[in-house]
């Protein structure tokens, strides 16, 4: 059984050509950036390529990437830096949807005398505005705010953001872990003062990431020790990974005209599709500007884990945003933000695509997924009187 | 992913006795659309009215709770419904081949839709641990979010042998949610242990009549009127001439179709716990 893989917002696969990138630096080309000597020389001068490469997708110079290790030890340099930067300011905002490794900080942060404040989302997923410009004050160190959410794909207005945030004096971070690859970026026109990137969501292989830290913002590192990124990022770099990182970012420049035209009609063919053929069923942001590679869509009266189980059977990856599944006993905090009702929030799946997605998997989804559904709902003592009508 | 083992899966796929009997003798509902499972069970009895002839049931749920379902429906057919509720929650797991200890609620849920379908066809009232659903409650509830009340945790604690307040949310789901009762839980869990090791530690050798006296009434406040509380009923101790014991039933126990199973577990565990040649008695007064 061959994999129908719709789960790209988890991580994606190694592009092919991204792994012939990297493999010889393992057993042969093993040496250390930092060396003096020519054989870690050559290393150094493929870190730069990739640290250019990564620059040039996001619009940025290549001073202003630090290599980390993932998406989350961005998130918390950055933030983390904030408060260090300005230790008399003791306030934090953030989102209710953020992704957990901005909110358990944040809500940590919050125990230790910082006020934090989590925006509220509308049904939509849209960001209340309003509510941060009143937030906002002159004690805020920092605002993150995530560019497009993981679950629902839903993109924030982060240059308007930005825009608020300037004019208060705090710093503006942004974990575009998802965003970065499927949407255009622009550091060289942009509010946004720290930028965080996964290395895995873009087709390059887990554990490594970059913080972008525009020119001029103050910042203090996480890891201490050698002098390595600058002394903003202590540790001997993985470089095999940057350098593979740096071909995932050159390729996913090259590819985002098709993801933002065959990737997202495959996306909303599955969606509309699914619509038409599957009653009590909608979608988690469906008013809201979206990512074009994610669909969150709630079938009423079904729970979530057991859809997914009948998918996985049929070797179709997706995942939800029910309670079952990770082992917690409440659905999503994204979707529960939204104000999502109970009945849809247990039965949410979400398909995220990429560009190795062929119309002939959506194919097999369309047909499968409204037996399953039906099959679900006959099951369920709340389902039959949908069924019924 | 889960671990699930094959059984589990196998009861997932295809689950066995889905859907609903019509007249069926007892229903038993449990669960919501807001807690993320629900269970209807549906059993139909012989012409005797004692052994159950089929079951069957309706679930909202993960592949855990479908396949618990399953399971459930399999182990009660042929039984009586003395037998059907003596099955506890870890009988389904193990029946399963184990579930994941994060899925253990879903166990629980299976004995519970299993109790609340009989006590309601026997006519007592519902056991109170029927979160979601809007039935008499009795006992502190101590978990708001999935409205359980102490006697019911107790109960999983006791019978699971459970320590940790973790657990305690894996088996039942309190604390699972806002995390309000997780020192309750906790005092709980101690008050529990404490018993069990008092328990380990009693029957002494020989008695005097009177410490004789003293244990049966210990062992009544502390092992078995709990349990009673836990399914709204109580019992009072009437009196104690040598080894003869006698009770009355108070609240749901009263009158109570199963008060005679429930008098037989009562001597069991004085036997247990203070001597083997008690016997115990049901009285009016």
């Amino acid at each position: 059984m061959r994999e129908i893989y719709l789960d790209n917002n988890a991580t994606t696969k190694v592009d092919e050509v991204v792994f012939e990138e990297m493999r010889p630096y393992f057993c042969e080309l093993y040496g250390n950036p930092s060396s003096m000597h020519y054989f870690g020389g050559q290393v150094q001068k493929k870190v730069d390529e990739a640290r250019q490469r990564v620059a040039d997708l996001i619009g940025a110079h290549p001073e202003e990437i630090i290599f980390t290790a993932c998406g989350t030890e961005s998130d918390n340099a950055a933030i983390r830096s904030a408060l260090e930067v300005f230790p008399n300011k003791r306030h934090v905002i953030t989102t209710r949807v953020e992704h957990p490794a901005v909110l358990t900080l944040c809500r940590g942060l919050s125990k230790h005398g910082y006020r934090v404040t989590e925006l509220n989302v509308d049904s939509a997923g849209r960001l209340d505005m309003d509510e941060l410009r009143s937030a906002i004050d002159d004690n805020t160190a920092i605002v993150s705010i995530m560019y497009a959410n993981n679950e629902t794909g839903v993109i924030f207005p982060i240059e308007e953001v930005g825009r608020l945030v300037k004019e208060k004096g705090a710093l503006f971070h942004t974990d575009a872990v998802q965003a970065v690859g499927k949407i255009p970026l622009n550091m060289a026109e942009s509010t946004i003062d720290m930028l965080s990137l996964s290395g895995h969501k873009l087709h390059a292989p887990k554990g490594v990431g970059i913080l972008y830290v525009r020119k001029g913002v103050p910042f203090r590192p996480l890891l201490v020790g050698g002098h390595q990124e600058k002394s903003r990022r202590a540790g001997t770099e993985n470089t095999a990974s940057i350098i593979a990182l740096g071909k995932a970012c050159e390729l996913a420049g090259q590819h985002m005209g098709d993801e933002n035209t065959r990737v997202r009609a495959m996306r909303d063919r599955l969606e509309n599709e699914l619509l038409r053929l599957i009653p009590a069923a909608r979608i988690n942001g469906g008013g809201a500007d979206r990512l074009p590679n994610t669909v969150s869509i709630a079938f009423e009266f079904v729970e979530g884990e057991l859809i997914l189980l009948y998918l996985s059977e049929l070797g179709i990856c997706a995942s939800s945003g029910s309670a079952c599944t990770s082992g917690s006993l409440e659905p999503s905090h994204v979707l529960r933000a939204m104000g999502v009702p109970f009945t849809c929030a247990h039965g949410s799946i979400r398909f995220s695509l990429s560009r190795f997605t062929t119309d002939e998997e959506i194919d097999t989804v369309i047909r499968e997924l409204p037996a399953i559904i039906r099959r679900g709902r006959e099951m369920s003592p709340f389902g039959r009187e949908l069924l019924a009508k | 992913m889960w671990d699930y083992t094959d059984k589990v899966k196998e009861h997932f796929l295809n689950p066995r006795n889905v859907g609903e009997i019509e007249n069926a003798d007892a229903v038993g509902e449990v669960g919501s659309l807001a807690c993320g499972d629900a269970l209807k069970l549906f059993i139909k009895l012989d012409d005797t009215k004692e052994r159950i002839v089929d079951a069957k049931f309706q679930t909202f749920g993960c592949g855990s709770a479908i396949a618990s379902s399953s399971a459930l429906t399999e182990m009660i057919k042929g039984k009586t419904l003395d037998e059907a509720l003596g099955v506890t929650n870890k009988e389904i797991a193990d029946f399963l081949g184990g579930l994941p200890e994060e899925k253990m609620h879903c166990s629980v849920m299976g004995q519970e839709a299993l109790e609340v379908a009989i006590a309601k066809y026997r006519g007592g009232p519902v056991p109170t641990h029927d979160h979601g659903h809007e039935h008499e409650q009795e006992g502190e509830i101590v978990c708001k979010c999935f409205g359980l009340t102490d006697g019911f945790l107790k109960k999983v604690i006791s019978q699971n042998r459970l320590h940790t307040a973790e657990q305690v949310t894996h088996f039942t789901k309190a604390g699972g949610a806002c995390g309000g009762c997780i020192p309750k839980i906790k005092e709980l869990i101690a008050e529990v242990l404490g018993e069990q090791q008092k328990q380990e530690s009693k029957k002494p050798e020989r008695l005097t009549n009177l410490r004789k006296m003293q244990l049966i009434q210990e062992v009544l406040e502390n092992e078995v009127r709990p349990l009673l509380w836990a399914d709204g009923g109580d019992l009072e101790l009437i009196d104690i001439a040598g080894n003869a014991v006698q009770i009355a039933f108070r609240k749901a126990c009263a009158g109570c179709a199963s008060s005679g199973y429930t008098s037989r577990f009562v001597e069991q565990k004085l036997r247990e716990l203070v001597a083997d040649d008690i016997t115990v008695e049901e009285v009016q007064g």
